[in-house]
């Protein structure tokens, strides 16, 4: 919403500067976007007058100007090039040093062609003022010499750009602005009343409202009114002047009063050329197949939900949005119906976003117009054509009824300090309600307040309560420090998903991995390809095609990334992230998974090539390490965990595992990418990763207490036993580990596989495993008898589970 | 009987000839060896008389001792040869350069750190996180909010919809974290103090928007609170989350459906050579709405609005790391180049604590 200083003074008797009102309107939530102060702008231009024009000495088309600037200065001499120039005119001059808008230059003194010129004599196009610049400006005889330009020519209007919050649809015209800056002390309000306007005899074009009633609210009330024998022309210069300022382009007088209205009142209305209505209007619903060619130049189909004006010719206006252009007003317009009408602001939001039409009528319309002002906005526009363009006004028909939005709230005062901590007599917040237009009835501590008609978004007392504090201030509301709940150390606050997920980024950064967002959106055939596909998980309006379906796992989103970084010149790179997933559209289906990617040689321990080793490229065990590490650090007890060899779908499956608890507990996966995925995916290896859903982890016993187990030590040596055992190939090694653990669970302690082979030594479809044992003696040193003994119980255990025999 | 002098002088020559360790070694042994020529001397002193023993004894056992001494000092020196010898073949490259370290590659990322500050700045106000569903229906995120059907205000959410289901109803990405508010006072009982961070999603994109995002909100309902508290917070906050001793900050009257009264918060800032510096300068930087808990909302959840009241205040996370931590651009947050997050992003270790400083 733009508006003028002079324009809002029509409405406001104050004094205030431009500053003052920008600020003002900041405070009391109007908020200012932009102050284009155009007296500054314009102030070295100044009105001179050229005491000689001599031809050039060394050019033909150039002028070697004497200008007397009106400043006491002796006449400056300026080279000027307009045809125009001439000894004795009025023009602007410039002095160097100015800002030229219309050629983004600013002035130098400079030399033309042998001459010395200090100065500028300016056309319109220079100032922006007009598409001009045949010539300089050529201004009347007694135009003052050394005032100001911009003042003279009244183009030194700062314009006031302020954003309108959707409530305040009052604020959508200049007078409801004026009257909140009145309400908040920057001056007195004086929008002038409307007189009624008497008319001749009725209106000639009838109105009838074809809605049943349950319609009824899509157009509650139309008022019409015919002024014959106008004369429709440029509109005055003033009135130019006020629209250009605003950015709207003038066209005719007629529209102009309709754009006048729209801006000083927040009234829209609309002219039809009398002469190009056939019959009587109706306001209905549009037609299946109806069109319109509207007065923006363009053709616009309509529907059924649509309201429209129409006559015998069929559609002449999209109600509250457009005028067509059949019926326009242009200067041939003698006879000139003038509308002023209410709309229902959803139908005409729906309306609007359906047609795409932006205009200032649909802008004000969805967000309500007042309803009171109807009437007096159709006699408004009526006296300014009866002023403009003459002619004879007929009495005004009503179609409908104006609705009667009148409603009491009840108003404790002391609101105000519940809600906001502000304490206020009872007589400002009182005359603050009544200086925005409330009526306040009683005297009590609780008071009878009715909202203006203006004002359709006052429901209740919390809005009560925010007129009074916007006005008083919300600088003026003391800060009150905010008391702890308990007078205590601040108490813990996550949850234990919170605390993991937190713990688990950290981690994860820790083992070398860059923790990267990604979107939770990604393409219709990754979705699939990774376990997702749901088409109710399927944006409805997608931003694009690659941002489709609500994710299903982290890896393609990552393994994308990873590419895309080997493609910048980064091809060993390790990421990881910490983010939603989805699996329904539920709550429940949403759930929180840790994975880790690494692609290249991008391995925890080092990455790329080094001079005292080979760049190794990373494995399913780097994947392996990652997510053991992220388990390890999250605490949760392994003892019970399954790593069961293959994993979904997306994972090469002879080198990828399940991480489980149990078949129904599974707890995530970790593996090298399938190379079919890596294809589909248009990526290059290695890549690999692992995946563990946060939420599926197990959550810590309860303890009564925060102490640690009690800590056992033994007094006497453990002692170490290698084993080298020959399997089939396929025997995982941890079913080796297993049985060697379970031989002896007092004595032995630890068990490591510190060598696989596999090759001609043990020979075809076997592979020899070697385990490094640890035995703790608790209560005495091991005779060698014991050791002995406790050995073959683990070469028995390990061959009768997995089928082993000891390597000779 | 050997001239002793002569033979001291033969031996300390030898000693001192010895080239290494082994060569010493021969030589002791021919001195103090059983059949070391020392040796042999000493063996003679059983059979003299005592007179003679006591003539040549000490002569003897002072050659021995002197040898002794000699091998003794001798093998030192050679050690201490050996040793350098040893060291300056085992000599490195310390200069080589090491690969870089985990610790040293890994990153979290700013929007992660920046959640970590929030969360420790609201804890020690009592705040806890409250989190929901980026999924949402169209009652938590709009209805419930106070958001009337068709009206201007939901049009100006850019909302991503999900297909419909079998009654019609259509699931929206939540275009805002404020339909937590909605489940966490349909699910707890007031006081409630919360912190409410997530994504958020708005079909648009350009320089300024991505279509996903990140909000933080937070919400207090108890009996008493009201705009003043809000006010103190809001200061508290800012002036711990930027690490400044004060700052000003600008409330103007707004409008949000599910807040009344509603304010925007500006905050003062100086803008230099394309820095942004808080507490200082005129510039006016626009950083987040707030408000008192709507009448309607809490109706909707159940709560008496004459009993209960409280206040709301929303801002995006991603645009306070960049007002904090000086990104000029929002869309390579989600971008995953590693050169943007090895820059901007943050050690491992770096756990934002009140105790130590948010930042280091």
């Amino acid at each position: 919403m733009k508006f003028t200083l002079s324009w809002l003074k029509d409405h406001l008797d104050t004094d205030a500067t431009v500053q003052d009102v920008a600020d003002t309107l900041n405070r009391i939530g109007l908020e200012v976007e932009a102050v284009e102060d155009k007296a500054a702008l314009f102030a070295p231009y100044v009105i001179a007058h050229v005491v000689s024009a001599e031809q050039h000495p060394n050019a033909d088309r150039l002028r070697v100007c004497m200008v007397d600037t009106g400043r006491g200065e002796p006449p400056v001499q300026v080279v000027c090039g307009a045809p125009n120039a001439r000894t004795g005119m009025k023009s602007v001059f410039a002095p160097a040093g100015t800002y030229i808008p219309g050629k983004g230059i600013t002035l130098t003194v400079g030399t033309i062609r042998g001459v010395e010129s200090r100065g500028m004599l300016c056309s319109a196009f220079e100032l922006e003022l007009s598409d001009d610049h045949e010539g300089i400006i050529d201004l009347p005889e007694d135009a003052p010499v050394g005032q100001p330009f911009a003042a003279y020519a009244g183009i030194d209007d700062p314009v006031i750009e302020i954003a309108v919050t959707p409530n305040r649809a009052d604020a959508l015209g200049i007078a409801g602005i004026a009257r909140d800056l009145a309400a908040a002390g920057l001056g007195r309000l004086k929008t002038p009343a409307v007189a009624a306007v008497p008319g001749k005899g009725p209106c000639p074009v009838s109105v009838s409202l074809a809605f049943t009633g349950e319609d009824a609210h899509l157009c509650p009330a139309f008022a019409l009114r015919l002024v014959r024998g106008v004369k429709n022309g440029p509109s005055p210069a003033w009135l130019q002047r006020r629209l250009k300022a605003i950015g709207l382009r003038p066209i005719n007088a007629l529209v102009d009063i309709t754009n006048y209205i729209t801006f000083d009142r927040g009234r829209p209305l609309h002219v039809f050329d009398a002469k190009k209505v056939t019959g009587n209007l109706v306001v209905r619903h549009a037609r299946d197949g109806e069109e319109v060619l509207a007065l923006d130049g363009r053709s616009y189909a309509l529907d059924p939900s649509m309201v429209v004006i129409a006559d015998d010719n069929g559609v002449e206006s999209i109600g509250g949005i457009m005028g067509g252009e059949h019926s326009g007003c242009d200067e041939t317009t003698t006879d000139v119906l003038i509308e002023s009408a209410l709309w229902d602001p959803l139908n005409i939001a729906q309306t609007g976003r359906k047609l795409g039409i932006v205009s200032d009528a649909r802008y004000r319309f969805e967000r309500g117009v007042d309803p009171a002002f109807c009437e007096p906005g159709l006699a408004l526009a009526t006296q300014m054509v009866l002023d403009l363009c003459g002619g004879e006004a007929s009495e005004a028909t009503l179609a409908g009824t104006i609705p009667d939005t009148r409603r009491a709230l009840a108003f404790p005062y002391a609101e105000v300090k519940r809600l906001t901590g502000l304490d206020l007599p009872a007589e400002t917040m009182r005359g603050t309600l009544e200086a925005l237009g409330f009526l306040v009835a009683g005297t009590g501590d609780v008071v009878e307040v009715m909202p203006p008609s203006w004002r359709a978004d006052i429901e209740g007392k919390a809005d009560l309560v925010e007129e009074v504090m916007r006005i008083t201030g919300l600088d003026n509301v003391p800060a009150v420090p905010f008391p702890r709940l308990e007078a205590a150390v601040a108490k813990p606050v996550l949850t234990l998903l919170q605390k993991r997920t937190r713990l688990a980024k950290r981690t994860l950064a820790a083992r070398g991995l860059v923790e990267a967002v990604t979107w939770s959106f990604i393409g219709k055939a990754e979705a699939g390809l990774f376990g997702g596909g749901d088409p109710r998980l399927a944006l409805a309006n997608p931003i694009a095609p690659e941002l489709s379906d609500m994710r299903p796992s982290l890896v393609p989103g990552l393994a994308r990334a990873a590419q895309k970084n080997a493609d910048r010149g980064h091809p060993d790179v390790a990421l990881f992230e910490v983010g939603q997933v989805f699996a329904s559209d539920e709550p429940e289906g949403q759930t929180i998974v840790a994975c880790a990617l690494r692609r290249g040689t991008a391995r925890a321990e080092g990455v790329g090539r080094r001079w005292d080793g080979e760049a190794k490229p990373v494995d399913v065990f780097d994947a392996k390490a990652d997510a053991m590490a992220l388990l390890a650090a999250l605490g949760i007890p392994t003892g019970g965990l399954q790593i069961v060899p293959g994993g979904p779908d997306w994972y090469h499956p002879g080198r990828s595992a399940t991480l489980q608890f149990g078949p129904k507990a599974v707890i995530g996966a970790f593996g090298e990418l399938h190379p079919r995925i890596l294809k589909a995916l248009d990526i290059k290896g290695p890549l690999v990763a692992f995946e563990l859903t946060l939420d599926a982890l197990p959550a810590p016993k309860a303890k009564p207490t925060k102490m640690k187990p009690k800590l056992a030590l033994s007094d006497f040596q453990p002692l170490t036993r290698d084993f080298a055992f020959v399997v089939d190939r396929e025997v995982a090694a941890a079913e080796i580990v297993k049985s060697a653990g379970a031989a002896d669970r007092n004595l032995v302690t630890d068990v490591t596989v510190f060598d696989v082979y596999e090759g001609p030594h043990v020979g075809e479809g076997k592979k020899s495993v070697a385990i490094a044992v640890t035995l703790q003696p608790t209560d005495k040193t091991l005779t060698d008898a014991e050791i002995e003994a406790v050995s073959a119980k683990i070469v028995e255990q390990v061959a009768k589970k997995t089928g082993a025999t000891l390597r000779g | 009987m050997t001239d002793i002098p002569t033979l001291e002088r033969t031996l300390i020559g030898a000693v001192a000839a010895a080239a290494d360790e082994a060569a010493l070694e021969a030589v002791r042994v021919s001195a103090l060896g059983k059949k070391g020529s020392v040796s042999e001397l000493l063996k003679t002193l059983g059979a003299m008389t005592p007179e003679e023993r006591r003539e040549k004894g000490p002569l003897i056992n002072g050659l021995r001792d002197r040898v002794n001494a000699a091998i003794a000092e001798r093998k030192a020196k050679l050690e201490e040869k050996a040793l350098a010898a040893r060291l300056a073949a085992e000599r490195v490259d310390v200069t080589l350069p090491l690969q870089e370290g985990p610790q040293t590659r890994g990153r979290i990322h700013p929007i992660s750190q920046v959640i970590d500050e929030l969360t420790a700045i609201f804890a020690d106000m009592g705040f806890s996180i409250a989190e929901g569903p980026d999924i949402e229906t169209d009652f938590y995120n709009f209805t419930a909010l106070n958001f009337p059907a068709g009206h201007p205000a939901r049009d100006m959410h850019d909302t991503f919809f999900l297909p419909p289901d079998d009654n019609g109803e259509r699931k929206v990405l939540r275009t805002h974290t404020s339909p937590v508010q909605i489940r966490t006072m349909l699910g707890q009982k007031p006081p409630i103090r919360v912190i409410i961070p997530g994504r958020t999603y708005r079909c648009d994109s350009d320089q300024t928007h991505t279509p996903m995002f990140h909000q933080v909100e937070g919400l207090v309902i108890d009996k008493s609170s009201h705009i003043g508290h809000l006010k103190w917070i809001l200061e508290e906050f800012c002036k711990a989350f930027f690490e400044v001793d004060q700052v000003k900050m600008r409330f103007r009257p707004s409008f949000f459906p599910f807040t009344e009264p509603s304010a925007e918060v500006d905050i003062q800032c100086s803008r230099k050579g394309g820095e942004i510096r808080f507490g200082e300068g005129d510039d006016w930087l626009e950083i987040l709405g707030c408000g008192m808990v709507h009448p309607n909302v809490l109706r909707n959840c159940g709560l008496d609005p004459d009993e209960y009241q409280g206040f709301a205040w929303g801002m995006g996370i991603d645009r306070i790391a960049m007002l904090k931590y000086g990104m000029p651009d929002l869309r390579p947050f989600f971008e995953a180049d590693v050169r943007w997050l090895s820059h901007y992003g943050f050690r491992p270790l770096d756990l934002p604590t009140l105790a130590g400083g948010l930042s280091s």
